[in-house]
């Protein structure tokens, strides 16, 4: 199989599962015992805590093990909108379990502001000063989003939000691993370990000393109280083993951007009326979102599978038909354009061959389905 | 290894299309199972029908299962358009509409057709009861009732198009439905037990009025008039109604009462008893003949005029590509506008039409 969904998620790199194995099998101690097996599982815990936070640059005392990324983003909008008054600003562009837990905090009273995008999906940063002009807690921004790819100013963004006194949240959970992200640019940063080469179930967030963060897990105390309940040992343990690996990587991104390029060529000299809603600027170097004019991205998602290419489309409901991506409607998509996007996310196993392997599949069922509904074409 | 032709089969996660599926792969097709996300009812959840979460599990369950790829498809637009929006104006119009035939006609064995052959198939499959034989060089395909009678769905499939008949199979239509559970066992299938669903799937039976009502906010109410144009009672919308009902009519008249018309106009429900409710024969419009060709006038068959109707012997009066009338010697009992008429030569489906009213003269309306 051609694997290009490492946006979902990423093969388990070998490192991670042979740091991981002690711990589903002999070294099965709770890192809270006092006995030396307990103890070897906190030692284990600890090196890994260094281990992603050397990854960001940032503190090992300052990251709290989570169960993945949707977890740390609900615990960064909760836990900070719990002891700071004024608004939330995040984006229209955000992963679901940002734009939600921002919808909830919305029907509990507080003041949320959605910044628009622009059509590369990079934000209004007029929009955020005028927004920052009032009371604002915090301000939640993805690095990189997992769709389009398009990575924000985060630079600006951080400028804007020290001059305002907000405090900065960023789910960097799609750009970790695959640009270099500095911890200490933000203020509170979420991470997931299975984006980057670890398990799937843990996840991290890094709080900078002094930001306040009220727990949502009490119970016995564990991550410094900001995160109750047994350590995910097995799992946290990957997570490190990846983070270190992913520091030894090349992350300037040239040959991903180099094979995302190609498959883009291949893909526009083959078929006629492809579409490209990734940015070619400001982008991650593995994204690749396009619209086929006249082929349902679900039909070409299928297509591709049963020829063994894993590609997907950008959103899906829990059956698993495709819907409107909200991120492609946020970058000035119709609803059926937004439905039919396609995502390749390439990934460091992916190869030349892979790529050209790729663009003739996609071609063939383009040819395919255009054959059963011949539509007028429009080159763009 | 070399596969043999590629089908798509539409599974629900019922026992039916996944034995369906499973016949496919023993006889050696390359089977893609896709399920069909038709409704997604009122929060984007479905509690009803085969659209739940549930029901999309089990049928992926089952294809892994059997090793096929399965994927759930949208064609929740299509389903809105071509079965929901017209089964709230048919009632509306005072009729009684049949959503299940609509929904073969356009959606299962139409847009799911389409999606089939962009995924490269040249069959597609479900695990309706009914029976299609495929005729040599030309001839067309002819459909047949299943061997099991109860079960029979041909009724929902006489409108199928000559093309997509042509390209369909129907892989339990000569099981009985307790062997299709055998074989559900037999294969270890965990759905060998579940129970059957045979409502209107976005609008089961007893929320079907309200469903109605909410989709089409001017229906009023008006008066319940007896055969001798006396007012007997009021009702709340005539699309509470059907012809030939009997119960919850909200009537003490002392003798039992049966809509006999409903007029979409002046939202009167005429009622009348038993007898009333019948008619010596109907007419039919936007016929669909299976052999291309409609039947003789004169010719002898037999016609279902609801999904459970114990079929009666016929003569055809008239047929043209487009429409029919048939008579009855001995009558026909609750002739409902808005349900399907399918006429049959013994086992074989000739084809069928939507009822206009009953009575074959244009007198007799």
């Amino acid at each position: 199989m051609i694997y290009l969904d490492y946006n979902a998620t990423t093969p388990l790199r070998p490192e991670a599962r042979a740091a991981m194995l002690p711990y589903l099998g002999a070294e099965f101690g709770n890192p809270s015992s006092v006995h030396r097996l307990g103890s070897r599982a906190r030692v284990a815990v600890e090196n890994a805590r260094a281990q992603v936070a050397r990854l960001i640059g940032a503190r090992a005392s300052e990251i709290v093990f989570t169960s993945g990324g949707t977890e740390a983003n609900n615990m960064a909008l909760f836990g900070i909108a719990a002891v700071k008054d004024g608004a939330l600003v995040t984006t229209t562009i955000e992963h679901s379990s940002v734009l939600a837990s921002a919808t909830r905090l919305e029907e509990d009273g507080r003041r949320v502001h959605r910044l628009d995008v622009d059509r590369t999906g990079r934000v209004d940063l007029d929009g955020l000063r005028v927004a920052l002009q009032h009371r604002v807690a915090l301000v939640s921004v993805g690095w990189a989003n997992n769709e389009i790819g398009t990575i924000q100013p985060i630079a600006e963004i951080t400028a804007l939000c020290r001059a305002a006194g907000a405090v900065l949240h960023v789910d960097a959970v799609q750009a970790v691993g695959k640009i270099p992200v500095v911890a200490e640019q933000t203020d509170v940063l979420s991470l997931s370990a299975h984006k980057l080469g670890g398990p799937k179930g843990v996840g991290a967030l890094w709080v900078r000393g002094g930001v306040a963060l009220e727990p949502r897990a009490l119970g016995g105390g564990q991550e410094r109280g900001r995160r109750s309940g047994t350590e995910n040992v097995a799992g946290i343990v990957g997570f490190g083993a990846a983070c270190q690996v992913a520091v030894v990587d090349d992350v300037t991104g040239t040959r991903t951007t180099e094979l995302r390029e190609r498959l883009w060529d291949g893909l526009a000299a083959a078929i006629g009326g492809v579409r490209r809603n990734s940015p070619r600027d400001h982008s991650l170097p593995n994204t690749l979102n396009v619209c086929i004019e006249g082929v349902r991205g679900e039909a070409l998602v299928a297509g591709a599978d049963i020829e063994d290419v894993a590609i997907s489309t950008g959103s899906a409901c829990a059956a698993g038909a495709a819907e409107p991506s909200h991120v492609l409607r946020a970058i000035g998509l119709t609803t059926d354009e937004a439905r039919d996007g396609v995502r390749f996310s390439l990934g460091r196993e992916t190869t030349v061959g892979e790529i050209d392997r790729t663009i003739d599949v996609v071609a063939a069922l383009v040819a395919q389905v255009r054959r059963v509904q011949p539509r007028e074409v429009v080159h763009v | 290894m070399s596969r043999g032709p590629r089908v798509v089969v539409g599974m629900s996660g019922g026992v039916d299309s996944s034995v369906a599926a499973a016949l496919l792969v023993e006889q050696g097709y390359d089977v893609i199972g896709v399920a069909m996300r038709l409704w997604a009812g009122e929060n984007g959840a479905s509690t009803s029908g085969c659209c739940t979460l549930d029901y999309f599990l089990d049928a992926r369950g089952v294809a892994s299962q059997l090793g096929i790829p399965f994927y759930v498809m949208d064609f929740q637009r299509q389903f809105a358009a071509a079965v929901v929006d017209p089964f709230v104006a048919e009632y509306v119009a005072g009729r009684t509409p049949n959503p299940c035939v609509r929904c073969n006609q356009f959606v299962k064995f139409g847009a799911f057709w389409e999606r089939a052959r962009e995924l490269g198939a040249t069959w597609v499959a479900t695990g309706h009861y009914a029976r299609v034989t495929h005729g040599e060089d030309g001839d067309r395909s002819q459909l047949w009732r299943a061997i099991d009678a109860a079960k029979d769905q041909s009724y929902f499939l006489f409108a199928l198009t000559p093309d997509v008949l042509s390209r369909t199979i129907f892989p339990i239509g000569a099981l009985t439905k307790n062997e299709v559970r055998r074989r559900a066992e037999a294969l270890g299938l965990s759905v060998a037990a579940k129970p059957e669903s045979q409502e209107v799937c976005f609008a089961p039976r007893r929320e079907y009025v309200s469903f109605v009502a909410k989709r089409a906010p001017a229906v009023r109410g008006g008066a319940i008039v007896d055969e001798a144009g006396v007012v007997v009672g009021q009702h709340e919308g005539i699309h509470c109604f059907t012809v030939g009902q009997r119960r919850a009519l909200g009537l003490s008249a002392g003798r039992p009462l049966y809509v006999t018309r409903i007029d979409p106009v002046e939202r009167v429900v005429y009622v009348g008893p038993r007898e009333a409710t019948t008619a010596i024969g109907l007419s039919a419009t936007q016929a669909v003949w299976i052999s291309g060709t409609p039947p003789l006038p004169g010719a002898m068959l037999s016609v279902k005029i609801r999904s459970r109707f114990e079929p009666t012997m016929v003569q055809v009066e008239t047929a043209t590509d487009h429409a029919f009338t048939i008579s009855a010697p001995r009558g026909l009992v609750a002739i409902t506008p808005g349900q399907a008429a399918v006429l049959y030569d013994g086992e074989r489906v000739v084809g069928g039409g939507w009822i206009e009213r009953a009575g074959f003269s244009d007198a007799a309306a």
